[in-house]
């Protein structure tokens, strides 16, 4: 994907969680982690744009919630999680731009709870890699793109906030070849 | 108690002559590459990336405290023991509470109702906790070394929660912390400690993080609790004022230490009413500081003596933030080395206790050493 098609895939995420809830009245977004984060802003631009008002955006850091905390590294980095405001009751759309074996989903989810209790957490992903690879039973409620991949292979999203280029490209583990 | 206790490395009671300092040298400190901090036994071994990745990750926790649900699952099933061979509420009370709100069972052990009273030695109280696999202990002890001696005996993760006169890491690295919260940075300030500062392995601590990270440090007090060597204990010095007003002009960072009571048995100070009259600090004195300046005290006061109520109380005085600052900076290094835990544990170097012994030798003799020592069974 370039970065045209990533921006037209937003596009349509936008109306689709505008169209399935009804509005955006009650809408929190929240970005998962890194890269969540910006497409969670580029999202709630789009309904801007749909419905006149922009919902709010929260950041998720979900490191402390991870169940493989020995096995990530000798380096965890712990970065802020931002919430606006109380999420009691509210709609939150967890944004996150790959979606594969699901444990970052279920971090996610936890970490939401410890804040209050949401009336529905919802699920929107730029990249979906397929039930094939899910551990825990988690779908995407909103996919940009459906890529059916094998375990060797990385998906990598590359966006100009954190990126020189944007584009979303395939790899092999562990070695950099791009093969899209 | 001493007897008890077979250590190579006393750090003496009393005054702090120059050999002294180089036995605190080789007070070594486990540690793998990169971050992956095994141990927290002392500031000295730690690099300024180590420091700041500590603090930084700090900060996120401080968050956590402040929310209604004040716990994440991160160490969850893990265990802490806080192993006190000194009394404490704060650091205790601290390390506990850091420990639960990470989801840690957290363990308190307080060495008068132990079995060191029944005559045990430090390492077999370690050996037959590690036996109930921890994955980290706390300890705070009266003689400099003991959380390295435990360290090399040990698989649990090590934390010095303060040693004799030597290191306090975590008091170091909350100061540290709520300074860069109040001014921003730290490299550049000038900080003033003073008090006991022959005794305070806060001050220690502190003069070694704040230099590491580029603040200039001064100390001042009582002429018998402020050793000339401590000029010496950085490379790039340490300014020993003979008037605690000398060393406050300008000061940005004012640092009051308890004046230790329970040592004033060696005759320090002729009595506390006169360290009180002379030494301690009143707002007049403040008035001597930068505009800005910021009062900071380890805890626990002494009001009226070392620190008068009106500057604890006042304005200028951060001594709350720092006890919440501790909590969250415990909670990083608790963090911290459980996720190095299974990394660190493959890197730890062995043979150091060479060091150790050659250490005692240089040292010119050991109180009480016992067979148990000369077998040289330290693993």
């Amino acid at each position: 994907m370039d970065s045209a098609r990533i921006n037209r895939a937003l596009a349509r995420l936008a109306s689709e969680i505008v169209e399935e809830n009804h509005g955006s009245d009650d809408l929190i977004l929240v970005g998962i982690r890194r890269r969540g984060v910006p497409l969670a802003e580029r999202i709630a631009d789009k309904i801007a744009d749909l419905e006149g008002k922009r919902p709010p955006v929260g950041i998720l850091d979900i490191t402390l919630y991870r169940d493989d905390l020995s096995t990530v590294g000798a380096k965890p980095v712990v970065s802020g999680t931002e919430l606006p405001g109380d999420i009691e009751g509210r709609n939150i759309v967890l944004i996150d731009d790959v979606l594969y074996t699901g444990r970052t989903v279920r971090a996610a989810i936890d970490q939401l709870i410890d804040f209050g209790r949401p009336r529905r957490v919802q699920l929107a992903v730029l990249i979906d890699r397929g039930n094939e690879h899910r551990e825990l039973p988690i779908q995407a409620d909103y996919i940009g793109k459906l890529v059916p991949t094998k375990k060797s292979e990385i998906i990598k999203v590359m966006l100009t906030e954190f990126d020189e280029d944007e584009a979303v490209v395939i790899v092999e583990r562990p070695a950099a070849e791009a093969a899209s | 108690m001493f007897d008890k206790l077979q250590f190579v490395i006393p750090l003496p009671r009393a005054k702090v002559p120059s050999r002294e300092i180089d036995k605190l040298k080789f007070v070594g400190h486990e540690m793998s590459a990169n971050f992956n901090l095994k141990h927290l036994l002392g500031i000295r071994e730690l690099s300024v990336d180590q420091i700041t990745h500590l603090l930084d990750t700090a900060e996120t926790f401080r968050d956590v405290s402040k929310r209604e649900i004040k716990k994440v699952p991160a160490l969850r099933g893990r265990t802490v023991i806080n192993l006190f061979f000194e009394p404490s509420t704060r650091t205790r009370t601290s390390f506990e509470i850091a420990a639960k709100r990470l989801s840690a069972d957290a363990v308190n052990i307080s060495v008068s109702t132990s079995s060191v009273s029944k005559g045990e030695t430090l390492l077999d109280t370690a050996r037959n906790l590690e036996a109930m696999a921890p994955d980290c202990i706390v300890i705070r002890h009266s003689s400099a070394g003991a959380p390295q001696h435990l360290a090399r005996a040990s698989n649990a993760a090590i934390v010095n929660a303060g040693d004799g006169s030597h290191e306090h890491p975590t008091q170091a690295l909350l100061d540290a912390l709520t300074i860069r919260e109040h001014k921003g940075r730290i490299a550049g300030l000038k900080v003033a400690i003073i008090g006991d500062v022959l005794h305070s392995r806060v001050a220690r601590s502190n003069i070694y993080l704040l230099s590491k990270l580029g603040a200039s440090v001064s100390v001042a007090g009582p002429g018998t609790l402020v050793p000339p060597e401590f000029a010496e204990l950085i490379e790039s010095g340490v300014r020993v004022e003979r008037r605690i007003e000398d060393a406050l002009v300008d000061a940005d960072v004012v640092m009051i230490l308890r004046v230790q009571r329970e040592r004033q048995t060696d005759a320090f100070v002729p009595s506390m009413r006169e360290y009180a009259v002379h030494y301690g600090l009143q707002m007049r004195h403040l008035s001597l500081a930068a505009p800005d300046a910021i009062a900071m005290h380890p805890g626990p006061m002494n009001r009226g003596i070392e620190i008068s109520s009106e500057i604890a109380d006042g304005g200028r005085s951060l001594i709350l933030e720092q006890v919440t600052n501790g909590v969250a900076v415990r909670m990083a290094v608790l963090y911290l080395l459980a996720s190095a835990d299974k990394a660190g544990k493959a890197a730890l170097p062995s043979g150091s206790v060479d060091d150790v012994s050659n250490a005692s030798r240089a040292a010119g003799g050991v109180r009480g050493r016992t067979r148990r020592q000369k077998r040289g069974t330290l693993n």
